[in-house]
């Protein structure tokens, strides 16, 4: 069944890829789309196996790498952790195919989009279903492969183009540090295989690792490596700066990689490897710092900026900071459940806004939209839905994941936790605040686009709206669903082996049902809070905004450049490295090594040469004599040698 | 020679070839010469399958092993392959078909002579992997140089003297040494047999120049920094046909002396100098990846960026452990494959427009689908991407390095992020984007010669990154027999330094 679950939307995407022409458009649609519902409906029957039935599936396929005693093979280890990332990937991938069938009707390359949104699943599959660190680094590079094929996929403009390679490149920086962290787990216990190394973690507490010109303590240091590369993945403060430029993508793309999927392997890898992480508070507590950081971080960008798809990437930015640091805390179930959650609302927004923008006539700055509720009132509503959701409305999905985040970071005492929790609680009020922005900018007041965009607003095909209606379903009734299996009374027996708690008698879970009312009370405040003042700002008095910008200036530009981390990154690395690189081919190569090298005794040879007129019968065969004379003499040396030793 | 002669025959095959092109007089002489050409490669790929299907991959011993009196009593006509020769046996055979295809259509001079060449380096470059003799192995390595020259020399570029100069005057350098330490050897232990030289014990301080005089001869191969900056000049001069080999077996040559001579023979001095293979090695990686990102020229990016991935080669072997060897064998096959096929990448748009600047290009996967997915593949697995032998390679050489030496590990790790940064810049600029210039538009896509050029290469290459166990079950025992007889000579030499 895992085979079938894996592999299918690997075939999918070769046929669809290779064959695309002798398909048809409909082909490979028909093709791609039928492997995803078949993965996606047995991906759910794995959830209810492994997560309500309490096992745990070993499969393996074949040997990879056997080199000493290292050895490794392609295979699959399906826990409930496991299965709850299939059933993510898998459903919002189905719906995001199926949704892409309308989206993209309009393209003349439909089979190629397809083709690499499978290539995308097949990828994040091997990733999710890893028993060993090599497997989980190939879906890992290879989701990173998807992701800058379909970030490129119009490759025509020059933005798309650069933000492929940005996107890559970031996370290569992020994937440096995971492979380190391989090396070294490999160097220390002998097996890159997960079962293996976690058995081996517990005793090496204490040990270090000399590097840098300091004895760093082993385990923490394997957990920072590991996280540099979730950082680079989920697009966490430092290496987050792909992520907006990635919007350049085609939307389903946004919604599948940059919002339910991709990002949040990351997260994935983290709670994977819960059982090093916990056995290093440094570690723990410079993840939840970083998330804590990227949260509020996030946010405060994602109330400036004006491109529709952009606002929501900082938004999922920041919730991805939620996730980590409920994971530094130790709320494992919570992350994930978060991680849960977050696929089927901000999926709803991304295609929600790709809806507004097929409206528009491929529009997305939210500062020409405007008034649009009336005339597409079923994305209106979705995105409603999608919005209440992410800012935690009652009863809503997003309501029990970040609640219990926030409650979790109240109730742990790492000491990170207060900082995280009044991050957590700041963000919370920045996410309302910006996501109702979002709606009234676009969807009330007057429109502020040309006639001729006006003319053509239009509700979109079914294609797209099902898929909308069935994550709409998911962002209402999610969390409510699934709250006591993730986090809830039912929290063993659904994770069992698969999250590992060090200190499982004090599990911070447990500790957030027991935190005092206005803690509890908090989100919901500062929700409601963000909702006014938003509605203040928008609808009330529109003026506000820009009265604001101009009285902060700094500050607004300052939010509305991104703190300048781009034009920083460009300044200390980029740019030194070109002026480097020109630098040692010039001066290096060509000055210094190839003047005192070759071409400096070149100019003597060619002295020399000029005395010698009467051999210079063009240089190639020349040389190519005195070589062959050069041999013969050698051979005639030898031979004469061992003729003398034999007598 | 109690056995059918098979090495012999591989090696010497191509020179019935040869004889046999030079038979062909008359009408459309051309033509059937390169059908000559290609049968022989081909047959000789059969033939070197025979080594593949029964080779022992049980034990470390030479196979295949030919010893005939030669140059008096002590100089053996001598040929075996074991575990690690094999597979660059067949990677040269397997490579020389896609060769003489690749000059198919674009070589129009001398086209008899241009193939005479290959054929004459295809059995120079086999029995340089199968010379089990000192004196055998130097005239089949130094002699692979005389067609490579010639090959740059006349039928390269504009610049093709200075670059078959400079590759003559590096290499000649190299030599030089190795000839003299060869000599020395041969005064010390009365044999120039290799297998013999393996076990014997030089003395310590001499072991250090004989290192360094072999190091001199391989690092100029390999090539290593500072001795690299023959090679881009090579590349950019030499007919496509010629850089593939080159990409592909003749840069494969000095880390194969590495595994064959300097550990089993020096293994003391190769210790004591790790420190300056590792340093060379990891600015190597650094240094010619950031000078590859700066060029204009795409055979020049791509022969800096080899001189890069053989710096993994030089790290892995250094590493002194099975891990590290195997990855280093592992780049080496991979690389073969890759570069060579990237090399060919740029021929088939070179045959089509005749420049290499980059900035000529641009849009191309508007009219050429089939080449930029060619071209993306390449790419990828040029960049080490999981599924390519490349990536197993690269995996195994840090892994390896990085139980020796963290430092190494960590710096050869960010030619990772480099290596992406140069490729994908090189694929960009010259597949994507709008199709503005006009001289681009009657490009042709990807002929079927050009197809069945590259479909083995993608084919073997994406066998050696998802179950590479096919070409390392080969090297296994050799590998672990090398490591073993290499510790335990540095024990032994502990020991008698202890008292």
């Amino acid at each position: 069944m895992y085979q079938i679950i894996v592999f299918g939307p690997f075939i999918a995407a070769i046929l669809a890829g290779l064959f695309g022409r002798q398909l048809g458009d409909k082909g490979a649609q028909i093709i791609t789309c039928g492997a995803l519902v078949v993965s996606a409906f047995l991906s759910w029957v794995a959830l209810f196996q492994i997560g309500f039935g309490g096992t745990v599936e070993h499969v393996t396929i074949m040997t990879w790498v056997s080199s000493g005693d290292l050895n490794f093979n392609w295979a699959f280890k399906v826990d409930t952790l496991t299965a709850v990332m299939l059933v993510v990937v898998n459903t919002v991938s189905c719906l995001v195919h199926i949704y892409s069938i309308g989206y993209m009707s309009h393209d003349p390359h439909k089979a190629r989009f397809m083709a690499y949104l499978s290539l995308f699943t097949f990828a994040m599959l091997m990733l999710v279903t890893a028993d060993n660190f090599v497997q989980m680094f190939f879906g890992w590079e290879g989701v990173g492969l998807a992701s800058y094929l379909l970030i490129g996929f119009w490759y025509k403009k020059p933005s798309a183009c650069a933000a492929a390679i940005k996107a890559f490149l970031v996370n290569r920086v992020g994937d440096f540090g995971f492979a380190l962290g391989i090396f070294a787990i490999y160097m220390v216990t002998g097996s890159v295989e997960f079962d293996v190394v976690f058995a081996k973690i517990p005793e090496l507490q204490g040990q270090t690792i000399h590097f840098l010109w300091m004895d760093l303590d082993l385990i923490t240091t394997i957990c920072i490596l590991l996280f540099i590369g979730a950082m680079g993945k989920s697009a966490q403060l430092g290496l987050h700066t792909w992520l907006p430029d990635a919007m350049e993508g085609p939307t389903p793309v946004s919604a599948l990689i940059h919002a339910a999927t991709m990002v949040t392997a990351g997260v994935f890898m983290v709670a994977r490897t819960s059982p090093i992480f916990e056995y290093s508070p440094d570690a723990l507590a410079f993840v939840t710092f970083i998330g804590a950081s990227t949260a509020i971080f996030a946010a405060t960008i994602g109330t400036t900026q004006n491109d529709i798809k952009r606002v929501i990437a900082y938004s999922t930015c920041s919730q991805l900071g939620y996730m980590f640091f409920a994971l530094g805390i130790s709320a494992y179930g919570a992350a994930i459940f978060h991680l849960f959650t977050h696929a089927f609302f901000k999926a709803l927004l991304f295609l929600g806004s790709g809806s507004v923008i097929h409206a528009m006539s491929d529009e997305q700055d939210m500062r020409k939209m405007g008034g649009l509720r009336k005339k597409i009132p079923w994305t209106f509503a979705m995105m409603v839905i999608g919005t209440l959701a992410l800012t935690g409305f009652p009863f809503l999905a997003g309501y029990y994941s970040k609640d219990m985040i926030i409650e979790a970071a109240f109730a742990s005492d790492s000491s990170m936790a207060g900082y995280a929790f009044f991050m957590g609680v700041f963000a919370a009020l920045l996410t309302s605040f910006y996501s109702w922005r979002l709606i009234f900018m676009t969807f009330f007041g007057e429109s502020r686009s040309s006639k001729s965009v006006q003319d053509h607003v239009h509700e979109s095909g079914n294609w797209m709206m099902a898929p909308l209606y069935v994550l709409a379903l998911g962002a209402l009734l999610a969390g409510f669903i699934f709250k006591d299996y993730f986090i809830g009374q039912n929290y063993e027996d659904f994770w069992g082996s698969a999250l590992f708690l060090k200190d499982a008698a004090n599990n911070v879970m447990e500790a957030a049902h027991h935190v005092p009312g206005w803690v509890i009370a908090s989100p919901f405040i500062v929700m409601i809070l963000g909702f006014l003042i938003a509605v203040y700002a928008y609808i009330i008095k529109p003026e506000t905004p820009a009265q604001f910008s101009g009285t902060f200036r700094y500050l607004y530009a300052l939010f509305y450049n991104k703190w300048y981390i781009d034009e920083i990154y460009d300044y200390l690395l980029v740019n030194p490295a070109k002026k480097l690189g020109v630098f040692l081919w010039k001066k290096g190569d060509e000055n210094i090594i190839d003047r005192f090298g070759p071409d400096g005794a070149a100019a003597s040879v060619m002295a020399l040469a000029r005395k010698f007129r009467g051999l210079q019968s063009g240089y190639i065969y020349h040389y190519a004599f005195a070589m062959l004379m050069g041999i013969a003499a050698f051979v005639t040396w030898f031979v004469f040698i061992s003729g003398g030793g034999a007598s | 020679m109690e056995h059918f002669p098979i090495l012999s025959i591989i090696t010497f095959l191509p020179l019935v070839g040869v004889f046999f092109i030079l038979m062909i007089k008359g009408e459309n002489s051309d033509k059937r010469a390169k059908h000559v050409a290609l049968f022989t490669t081909v047959f000789t790929f059969v033939v070197s399958l025979i080594l593949w299907f029964t080779f022992d991959k049980t034990t470390a011993d030479f196979q295949f092993v030919e010893k005939a009196s030669w140059l008096g009593d002590n100089i053996n006509y001598h040929m075996g392959v074991d575990g690690i020769s094999i597979l660059f046996v067949m990677l040269t055979t397997f490579i020389m078909p896609i060769v003489i295809l690749t000059g198919w259509i674009s070589v129009k001079s001398r086209v008899k002579e241009y193939l005479i060449a290959f054929l004459i380096l295809e059995t120079l470059m086999i029995g340089v992997f199968c010379a089990l003799d000192l004196v055998l192995f130097y005239l089949f390595f130094e002699g692979g140089l005389i067609p490579m020259f010639l090959i740059i020399g006349v039928w390269g570029g504009k610049n093709r003297v200075y670059a078959s100069y400079k590759l003559f005057l590096y290499t000649l350098l190299g030599s030089v040494f190795m000839l003299l330490a060869m000599m020395y050897m041969y005064f010390q232990a009365g044999t120039t047999d290799i297998p013999t030289l393996m076990a014997y014990d030089f003395a310590i301080d001499a072991q250090t120049w004989l290192f360094l005089a072999f190091f001199a001869s391989f690092a100029v191969k390999v090539p290593m920094w500072p001795v690299h900056t023959w090679l881009p000049d090579a590349h950019v001069q030499a007919p496509t046909a010629g850089s593939v080999i080159l990409a592909g077996v003749l840069l494969k040559m000095g880390g194969y002396g590495f595994l064959r001579f300097s550990l089993p023979m020096f293994p003391v001095a190769s210790v004591d100098l790790a420190w300056l293979i590792y340093t060379l090695s990891v600015i190597a990686i650094i240094y010619t990846s950031l000078v590859a990102l700066m060029q204009n020229d795409m055979k020049k990016m791509i022969a800096y960026s080899s001189v890069a991935h053989m710096g993994f080669v030089t790290l892995g072997i250094f590493a002194f452990n099975v891990q590290g060897i195997e990855g280093a064998i592992m780049v080496m096959l991979a690389h073969g494959l890759v570069a060579s096929a990237l090399f060919l990448c740029v021929g088939v748009i070179y045959d089509r427009l005749h420049t290499r600047e980059i900035d000529r290009y641009g849009g191309l996967v508007n009219i050429m689908p089939r080449y930029a997915l060619v071209f993306m593949f390449f790419t990828m697995a040029a960049v080490g991407l999981p599924g390519t032998g490349n990536f197993v390679g690269e995996i195994l050489v840090l892994i390896g390095l990085f139980k020796v030496s963290i430092w190494a590990a960590f710096f050869a790790a960010t030619g990772l992020v480099l290596g992406a940064a140069y490729m994908l810049w090189l694929y960009r600029k010259v597949v994507f984007g709008e199709l503005v210039k006009p001289d681009l538009k009657a490009m042709l896509d990807l002929s079927k010669r050009e197809i069945l050029i590259f479909a083995p290469l993608i084919f073997f290459t994406i066998w050696m990154g998802v179950y590479p166990a096919t070409f390392m079950d080969f090297m296994h025992v050799s590998v672990e027999n090398l490591v073993t007889n290499h510790q335990a000579a540095l024990s032994a030499v502990a020991e008698t330094m202890a008292p």
